[in-house]
């Protein structure tokens, strides 16, 4: 059920990025999503999709408002004249309470595009996530920030 | 008159792309290292692009546009944090290190 639903939902991408709603085109998207969901088969678990949507909106509201943040705290760094003193970048480990594959790449993805953050790398042992910033006044004040902000969320909506 | 409005919102959203833009690539020249630049470039640049295909959108209104200049959006949302990640990730790893305002570096095994 959840398989075809998400299928559905890429025929109607395919139909958006090619442009035409044709019934042809979308017959063409249903089979291009389905080779694709076949591809990633062992990867796609039973994720019950639909009833996590409001979850999903809501960790998408908040990203785009962090990404703008984000932007406009760049585009003042950048565009101020005493841009040296201000940058303290610093590269801090991130104690990760996310264990998936697929919730530590959103959590590394959302970090990279949220204020004054990077994600370098994930640990071997998968603990830690090396987070560079732009400015770091305080370090736990921000892994308490990532941690009670990002991470929540996505755990919220990855969970059963 | 609706017409204006619109045309005015899309001059406007061009200009603040345009503003983000510029101000990545600023970053980009101004930032002491690698790891900086990325903070600039995947950030501003992905918004400035973003408020690019907003005002695309708004000056169509074709379902078809929209729908494109979103799904666009998206795909540079989901792309452009991979890049910076693995350009950063690449560039620690051939031995290029942080900036010496660099406060803490928790990834040096010293």
């Amino acid at each position: 059920m959840t398989l075809l639903l998400i299928s559905v939902l890429l025929a109607l991408t395919w139909a958006a990025i090619t442009g035409t709603f044709s019934l042809g085109n979308l017959i063409l998207g249903f089979v291009i999503g389905g080779m694709s969901l076949w591809v990633i088969r062992l990867q796609v678990g039973q994720a019950q999709l639909l009833r996590k949507i409001p979850k999903i909106l809501s960790l998408a509201a908040l990203f785009l408002y962090e990404l703008l943040m984000s932007a406009i705290k760049v585009l003042i760094l950048v565009l101020s004249p005493n841009m040296h003193k201000k940058l303290q970048p610093a590269i801090i480990a991130f104690p990760l309470k996310a264990k998936s594959d697929a919730e530590i790449t959103l959590l590394a993805n959302l970090i990279t595009l949220t204020p004054g953050t990077l994600s370098v790398d994930v640990s071997p042992d998968r603990s830690s996530l090396y987070v560079h910033a732009l400015e770091m006044p305080d370090k736990k004040k921000m892994i308490k920030d990532i941690a009670n902000g990002f991470e929540a969320k996505i755990i919220e909506v990855f969970e059963q | 008159m609706m017409h204006e409005i619109l045309s005015y919102a899309v001059g406007i959203f061009l200009i603040i792309g345009g503003i983000f833009s510029l101000a990545a690539a600023i970053g980009l020249l101004r930032l002491p290292d690698l790891y900086t630049r990325m903070h600039a470039a995947s950030k501003a640049g992905t918004l400035g692009a973003g408020f690019g295909f907003l005002a695309i959108a708004l000056a169509s209104l074709e379902g078809s546009v929209v729908l494109r200049a979103f799904a666009g959006f998206i795909f540079l949302l989901l792309t452009a944090p991979i890049s910076a990640h693995l350009l950063a990730r690449a560039a620690y790893f051939a031995g290029y290190k942080p900036a010496k305002v660099t406060k803490i570096d928790e990834m040096d095994p010293k």
